[in-house]
């Protein structure tokens, strides 16, 4: 084999006592797709961050082309030919397209000006190469964009800056099926082309299709790294987990009990007449398309949005509209789909998310304690797993799949009839999602609690539910209970009516976590 | 991992001494002590006399009322840059009703309405006009000088009472008056903000409003009160103002107070966009800026070259804060 691109030697990295990585020796070749897959909170992030010189490695060095260097910062690294496509793409709204791909690189007239002529051409002949020519056009600007084009556009101004490594983080998170297709097009390009590649994802389906190469971290450090061929996805998902996860979704007997939550032609800005119960130990799915208006239902139901009709009723007492304390009191939580904008408070400590909806049960005489907070979340936190240095760390010291767990602790901490959970799993690892469907059965089964479970994953919502409701613009579009539930017929119903174009199934993704 | 443990074990060590003041607390004390240091050095003879001392702390009484309480404001993610008008105001206030009926004690209670009631207008037109709490603070802050004169008619009108006197002239146990009301507006507002759970909603609040509201807060209330509450500090500022100089003046509280107030709050580590500021904090700003003050007077740094130094502080303060935001 020819010689690596890039080498990592026993690079480690810790964060106070936390060790993010140790001791990892991997090697990445160009005109290969090396898959970097674990856990959550496994390092691969920290690993990015070393190789884009963010931070410095603790220990260890890493090397290019067979040279020794240090990143003391990004454009270090993207000078030496190395560039992370994150997966919140990071592009200047305000700017075309053309300055966008060619940010830091704009070709120049007379040294001062800006050569528009130049700039529109090889912005042109770049779309054209990507086959983005009929989408994009140079001088558009990018506020309008959506999430599949911002990421052609970082991927192009990596290749236009002579990226000889790239990095893609959870690319796909918010793709279409039809959006990955096309990007993985341009990465078999990209490898054919000599680029190295490195591919994070929680979709193993894709790295199975994709990669030449997957590269296994647990807890920081490289168990495995191994050629693609053979590999299938419960053999990965072994070796990341450590343990075989038979089965995510064991069949159960729905003993559910009386009616719960009742909603009645439920009516906001963004959702019309929707009418539901949920019963007491039911697990009640809801599926549709992205922007069928699920999440609108769930604030309706909460109270984040005003009621313009329509009642919402817990164990028989109606809900005033618009109030979102009268629905914590009465016993309803909602754990957001976004929870970075929603659902936590960056700024603070993960004691101090935890505690946020409980002020009763951490306060005397309307003062914080902190030995009563500290009591009542580290109890929760521990039959949660959280992985955390200390209750006091800042939230945003933690891994997506453990900010999770602070959101749901606070909700536990609380005397709960019903939870609603916004795609509880989104971007977490195979590990910690399935402690979350764990956590859910238990809710339901030992609790009692009704839960509703938004999702846009198929394999969920149809492994979870005991019965699954579909939404389209708005509004109820079918009712499946779990033994007659398939993909086709969820597909069916979710596909909004009058709809010209071809259905559009991509906005479920397959799961892809067995 | 597995340790959650929320005490370190044990051990007065260096590390922990820091962690425990925090390390903003600490920079601030560092350019205090260095302040110190040069006016010392320059004018130590006059500087340290306690006379210089007291005054000192007379000068930064009223500010650091101010500058507290627009910590709060911030923190919820607001600012009242009104304050200073709303203390031009009460000293009229206070002053009308202290020449009408001779009673220092009405005259107290119609300066914290008047000012309780001037932030109640901020509150409401921020809260539920929905318009930035810039805008409309600067709108309230000619409305309310406007007033200030409008009942004044212009003119001074003095205090003859002595005991309302005493509050701004007085002394216990050696300290000045106003130093004691300032401690307990401290101890108060620090017990407020940093332990009642109120006062900690306020954070999660000015942190993210989405999250707070689908915490169940009811920020419109939160926010009204807050422009309330510095409304009323504004009025304690006032009644000290009006006790010290013995009158009340439409034109008093113009000088700056409000730019004074919120430079202190930002180098006390409040964040622009809210959620972040500590009561010490802010209490460390009051002092370097009284210092500075202080210190540029005695060193005979002429008027107009102090105004530049306070507006640069301004900058610099916010420049540091988000500064440090970002590396986080």
């Amino acid at each position: 084999m020819a010689e690596p691109f890039l080498r990592m030697k026993g690079l480690t990295r810790h964060f106070g006592p936390v060790q993010a990585l140790n001791d990892v020796t991997l090697d990445v070749h160009p005109g290969q797709v090396l898959a970097l897959v674990g856990e959550n909170g496994a390092g691969k992030s920290t690993m990015m961050r070393l190789i884009e010189g963010v931070f410095e490695p603790t220990r260890g060095t890493i090397e290019v082309a067979g040279r020794s260097v240090t990143f003391d910062q990004p454009r270090d690294a993207h000078a030496a030919g190395i560039r992370v496509i994150h997966q919140e793409p990071e592009i200047v709204p305000d700017l075309t397209v053309a300055e966008n791909i060619f940010a830091g690189n704009l070709p120049r007239v007379a040294r001062h000006f800006l050569s528009w002529p130049t700039l529109q051409a090889k912005t042109a002949e770049l779309l054209a190469a990507f086959g983005m020519a009929h989408e994009l056009r140079p001088r558009q600007m990018c506020s309008g964009l959506g999430p599949a084009q911002r990421q052609m556009i970082e991927i192009m101004r990596a290749v236009q800056a002579g990226g000889k490594l790239i990095a893609f983080d959870e690319p796909t998170s918010s793709l279409t099926d039809e959006e990955t297709r096309r990007l993985f097009a341009i990465i078999n390009r990209l490898r054919d082309d000599g680029v190295a590649i490195i591919y994070i994802s929680h979709r193993l389906a894709e790295i199975t299709e994709l990669a030449d190469r997957v590269a296994v971290l647990r807890d920081g450090a490289l168990v495995d790294d191994l050629p693609a061929e053979g590999l299938t996805e419960e053999r990965i998902t072994h070796l990341m987990v450590g343990r075989p996860l038979s089965d995510m979704f064991p069949d159960r007997d729905p003993s559910t009990g009386d009616v719960v939550l009742k909603v009645e032609g439920l009516t906001t800005e963004h959702v019309s007449d929707v009418s539901l119960e949920l019963r007491r130990g039911e697990v009640l799915g809801i599926g549709g398309l992205i922007g069928a208006g699920r999440s609108e239902l769930a604030k309706g139901i909460f109270g984040f949005h005003r009621r313009l009709s329509g009642r919402v009723l817990l164990d028989g007492n109606e809900l005033p509209s618009g109030d979102t304390a009268a629905a914590i009191a009465a016993g309803i939580g909602f754990a957001p789909e976004d929870r970075k904008e929603e659902a936590l408070l960056l700024m603070q400590t993960i004691l101090e998310n935890a505690v946020l909806c409980v002020p009763e049960k951490v306060s005397t005489g309307g003062f914080f304690s902190r030995s009563r907070a500290l009591k009542l979340i580290s109890d929760i936190s521990r039959q949660m797993r959280l992985k955390a240095s200390s209750l006091d760390a800042p939230i945003t010291s933690l891994s997506g799949g453990n900010q999770q767990k602070v959101v749901l602790t606070r909700w536990l901490a609380c005397d709960l009839k019903v939870l609603i959970l916004d795609e509880p799993t989104r971007g977490i690892d195979v590990g910690a999602r399935s402690e979350i469907y764990d956590l859910i059965r238990n809710l339901t089964d030992s609790a009692g609690l009704g839960v509703i479970v938004i999702s846009s994953e198929m394999t969920e919502l149809l492994g979870l539910s005991d019965r699954v409701l579909v939404m389209a613009d708005g509004q109820i579009r079918g009712t499946f209970d779990r033994a007659e539930a398939t993909e086709e017929k969820v597909m069916r119903a979710a596909i909004p009516q009058g709809a010209h174009a071809a259905p559009d199934n991509n906005a479920f993704s397959k799961g892809t976590d067995r | 991992m597995s340790d959650r443990s929320a005490t370190a074990p044990g051990g007065f060590t260096l590390h922990r001494v820091v962690e425990r003041i925090g390390i903003h607390n600490i920079s601030l004390l560092t350019a205090l002590i260095g302040l110190l240091l040069i006016f010392g050095i320059l004018r130590g003879d006059v500087f340290f006399s306690t006379r210089n001392l007291l005054n000192i702390g007379m000068g930064v009484a009223i500010l650091g009322v101010l500058a507290i309480s627009q910590t709060g404001v911030i923190v919820s993610g607001g600012l009242d840059i009104s304050v200073g008008a709303m203390v031009g105001l009460t000293t009229v206030a206070t002053a009308m009703t202290i020449q009408a009926t001779e009673m220092a004690g009405l005259g107290i209670v119609a300066g914290l309405l008047v000012g309780g009631l001037a932030g109640l207008v901020n509150g409401i037109i921020i809260t539920y006009g929905r318009i930035n709490a810039v805008i409309v603070t600067l709108g309230t802050m000619a409305i309310f000088r406007g007033v200030a004169f409008i009942l004044s008619d212009g003119q001074s009108i003095s205090i003859f009472n002595d005991s309302f006197r005493w509050i701004g002239t007085g002394r216990i146990l050696g300290l000045p008056a106003p130093v004691w009301i300032l401690l307990a507006v401290v101890v108060g507002f620090y017990i407020f903000l940093h332990k009642s759970i109120v006062g900690r909603n306020y954070y999660a609040i000015g942190g993210n409003p989405i999250v707070a509201r689908l915490s169940g807060l009811n920020i419109p209330r939160y926010r009204v009160a807050i422009y309330a509450v510095s409304g009323v500090m504004a009025g304690i500022g006032g009644i000290l103002l009006a006790a010290r100089t013995g009158s009340g003046q439409p034109i008093s509280g113009s000088d700056g107070l409000e730019l004074e107030a919120i430079t202190a709050a930002f180098l006390g580590g409040c964040a622009m966009q809210g959620g972040r500021g500590t009561v010490v904090g802010a209490l460390l700003g009051v002092a370097i800026i009284g210092v500075l003050n202080n210190g540029m007077i005695l060193t005979a740094v002429p008027t107009f070259y102090q105004m530049l130094a306070k507006g640069t502080l301004l900058i610099v303060a916010v420049f540091l804060a988000e500064f440090r935001l970002n590396k986080a």
